[in-house]
């Protein structure tokens, strides 16, 4: 099988992130499904950045803990990345920078000095040499310069010809189909959900890992009638937010952790005014600031319990490019339909990550029609909060001839008018919950929990989030289950037990300490065999977690 | 709908002599004026914090955005770009707007959001009965500073002016006629309009003496100069015993936030042909 995995390291402000993605784009000229993990400190110039892009002939969401070819832009590159190297590793490298490297020199500065080119472009020059070693025909790259290089291509063209005149041609990576897929990353699959969902609004604070969220719709702006605000904080963001869907625009908000602890006491609020509200929620290592730009899973209980008081919500947990989409998109509807917050929650390697999207993954979800028989009514009776059959009261907005459309944070009566009244608090509570069991039985008949691998075996991998790609290479290498539930509020459980069906041994894979995903299973009466947590900020290489499992299987 | 009774059936429960019934008055009689001029109630939306002030959510029958505290403005500017078309008012106290969400007010301010804040000021929390706020003078004697407060208030006028808001003006409870005349000028102001309202609390700090003694009206004042205004709001610190001017102090004319935010409308591509646009580009 055909699975080649390229280390391209340097400096922050190397360009090493688009060089990377210029790579993945190579490789998906030559018909190969695609991902790609960029690592990065926080800061903006300086300090030691590397991409690892890898392609192989199957669906992947995983990087490999050894590389096939390592670029090196500097000699941190080579430093850091030794135990990346193997014997038949190429090593393709600077000659004047990464002077610690042996392998295939590139004459960088005497090539941007020949070209009168900017120093940026010294990677164009590493990605011309390895595209010859790598035996990548020109044309191709000529093709993905020109499509993916929005400034410059031609020089960067001439830059990259230069190298790839130098090097020798030593590795052969075969083209194995002319299709070709659109390379997208976490946070722009959950853009464009979201846009297909019905979005209106989205209203951000930039944060890491969901600013390029934030910058992705911004530009979509500008095609379609969405409005993008970046607000004072995140308090004002999800707040702001609430006012959007009051006055019936559809609105969502990205932030992480740290941003989502500002939001909470606007989630509550949503919860009682039935205000619906999408979250995206990035997730990183914590606590507080913690490794701002490195990966984590550690807010599943935080964002399944914060906000003060009881109210139905709906989360959802994509594991990758497609999931993203899907999940954001309906996300929106279901939010919509059910008047309730809808978070989305990622994490720094998916929302980051760059994957290959395959649309034939998308068939298949579609949400319930509109719940029937819950007619609008206008008009001097109207009620915003109507008792209904299902819980769900048909919305008004502002501006509604002979309509008066009150809202409120406090326990309040059919009108929206404040009030004390025990009874009518029970009543209330109890249509806010009938919504959950409403949206209950609509998540059962969604796919909410997915099991891939050997689905005969007795033991499963049980993971979430991003660690879905992780898990089912590692499945598929040893024969196993795997079990993942994309939705965790309302908690799946009939699915989950189908899923469970057959299982001797059930093994979690999360990247926190506590194994939150585990304990939430046993809360249900599901008890995991086995955990494998990581909390170092960095996803699992497909080898790291490989022997982990197999070390738990002993 | 017009000729509504613009009072709902909820209980009012304001201590009595609370200076909120004046406020109520001047807003109900203002959107009376507003209807008979053409403008449409249905158009209208109330926000409200949490506080004493907020009931006006419960006992006005206009649309209403009950929020939680601090949290009117950017309810108000969501609204707002939600929908242009309506005038949105935002009733909050002083412990609400000045405290817990100063941040909002100084860029509602900073934007020139075309909303409306009347804040209820009467420089003590009600609701949790009696404790100082932002606008309490020094040695204010709450039930959370039993010696005196050992903080100065804060001048929300000069605030207001230095953060850019592009109307600015003071009322008092007892100055029905001038409150009712800057409530109206406010809701018609194109722009950030911030009005000052002095309230005197029946129960905790009932400064209608005070009040009464040292207020005065702003006459032949230049409100486009922003000098002047700056010089007029300076007068009163909110902890000395200088004359208070009630008034009108600063307005201009400026693009309002709306204008600015829907300056270049999108190209309208359909969603399905934009995200299929972006694939292809991606590929």
């Amino acid at each position: 099988m055909n699975d080649i995995s390229v280390l391209i390291g340097g400096k922050a402000g190397d360009g090493i992130n688009s060089a990377g993605l210029t790579i993945a784009h190579l490789f998906n000229h030559l018909g190969y499904r695609v991902y790609m993990y960029f690592d990065y400190p926080s800061l903006i110039k300086g300090g030691h950045n590397f991409a690892i892009v890898r392609a192989s002939e199957h669906k992947i969401g995983a990087h490999r803990e050894t590389a096939d070819f390592l670029l090196a832009l500097n000699n941190d590159t080579i430093d850091v990345h030794t135990g990346m190297m193997r014997p038949d590793t190429e090593i393709i490298y600077d000659a004047g920078n990464a002077t610690r490297a042996t392998g295939t020199p590139v004459p960088v500065s005497g090539i941007l000095i020949e070209e009168n080119a900017p120093l940026i472009m010294g990677n164009s020059a590493i990605i011309g040499a390895f595209a010859k070693t790598a035996g990548i025909q020109w044309d191709v790259i000529e093709e993905v310069f020109s499509r993916h290089l929005p400034k410059e291509a031609a020089k960067n063209l001439s830059v990259a010809r230069k190298a790839y005149d130098v090097a020798q041609t030593k590795r052969v990576v075969p083209v194995i189909g002319p299709g070709h897929l659109p390379v997208i990353t976490g946070n722009e699959a959950m853009g464009l959900g979201l846009i297909h969902g019905g979005l209106d609004a989205y209203i951000s604070y930039p944060m890491t890992p969901t600013s390029n969220l934030l910058h992705f719709l911004a530009e979509q702006a500008l095609h379609v009638p969405i409005t993008v605000v970046h607000p004072e904080n995140e308090i004002g963001v999800i707040i702001m937010a609430l006012g959007f869907a009051y006055a019936g625009k559809k609105a969502a908000v990205g932030t992480s952790g740290g941003g989502f602890c500002l939001m909470t006491e606007g989630l509550s609020f949503a919860g009682q005014s039935e205000i619906p509200v999408v979250i995206v929620v990035g997730q990183r290592t914590g606590p507080s600031t913690g490794l701002p730009t490195y990966t984590g899973q550690s807010e599943l209980h935080f964002v399944l319990h914060a906000g003060q008081g009881e109210f139905p919500r709906l989360i959802v947990a994509p594991g990758d490019a497609e999931e993203s989409y899907v999940w954001s998109s309906l996300a929106v509807q279901l939010a919509w339909k059910y008047q309730i917050a809808a978070i989305i929650l990622g994490d720094k390697t998916l929302n980051e990550g760059t994957y290959s999207f395959d649309r034939k993954e998308l068939e298949g979800y579609r949400p319930d029609p509109e719940i029937p028989g819950e007619e609008l009514v206008n008009g001097p009776a109207y009620g915003r909060y109507r008792l209904t059959g299902s819980g769900v009261s048909p919305p008004a907005f502002p501006g509604t001839p002979d309509t008066v459309v009150k809202i409120t944070s406090y326990t309040h009566d059919e009108t929206g008018l404040s009030t004390e009244d025990a009874g009518i608090s029970v009543i209330m509570a109890e249509k806010r919950m009938k919504k959950g069991a409403r949206l209950f039985d609509e998540i059962d008949r969604l796919g909410a929990v997915r099991t891939y691998g050997d689905r005969s075996s007795p033991v499963a991998l049980l993971a979430w989030g991003s660690n879905k790609g992780v898990a089912c290479e590692v499945a598929g290498l040893l024969g196993l289950r795997v079990i993942q539930p994309i939705v965790l509020s309302p908690f799946p459980l009939r699915q989950m037990k189908e899923a469970l069906s057959g299982v001797k041994r059930l093994v979690s894979v999360e990247d926190n300490m506590d194994g939150q995903l585990g304990s939430l299973l046993a809360s249900r009466g599901i008890t995991v065999d086995n955990q494998v947590l990581k909390y170092d900020g960095r996803p699992f290489s497909v080898g790291e977690l490989r022997g982990k499992v197999m070390e738990v299987l002993k | 709908m017009t000729g509504r009774n613009l009072i709902t059936p909820a209980k009012n429960t304001w201590c009595p002599g609370c200076g909120n019934f004046s406020l109520q008055f001047a807003l109900k009689s203002v959107l009376g004026e507003l209807e008979q001029s053409g403008t449409s109630l249905d158009d209208v939306v109330l926000v409200t914090g949490i506080g004493c002030h907020a009931k006006m959510a419960d006992y006005l029958n206009i649309n209403s955005f009950y929020s939680i505290h601090g949290r009117t403005i950017p309810a108000a500017i969501g609204i707002k770009l939600a929908n242009p078309r309506l005038k949105v008012i935002c009733c909050a106290g002083d412990g609400d707007c000045y405290a817990e969400g100063l941040d909002h007010l100084i860029f509602a301010a900073k934007r020139n959001a075309d909303i409306t804040v009347i804040i209820h000021n009467n420089r003590v929390y009600g609701l949790t009965t009696g404790q100082y706020t932002p606008t309490s003078p020094l040695g204010f004697r709450g039930r959370s500073t039993p010696d005196g407060t050992t903080e100065l208030p804060i001048n929300p006028l000069v605030l207001m002016l230095a953060s850019g808001a592009t109307f600015v003006a003071r009322g008092y409870t007892r100055k029905m006629e001038q409150l009712r005349s800057l409530v109206k000028q406010g809701l018609l102001h194109r722009g950030f309009s911030f009005i000052d309202v002095l309230q005197i609390c029946a129960t905790y700090n009932n400064m209608t003496d005070y009040y009464n003694e040292h207020v005065y009206n702003l006459k032949d004042h230049d409100t486009s100069g922003f000098e002047t205004a700056l010089i007029k709001a300076r007068e009163w610190d909110y902890n000395g015993d200088d004359r208070i001017a009630l008034g009108l102090f600063y307005q201009q004319v400026m693009p309002t936030y709306e204008d600015r935010v829907f300056a270049h409308p999108p190209d309208n591509t359909d969603r399905q042909k934009r995200i299929e646009e972006i694939l292809q580009e991606k590929m």
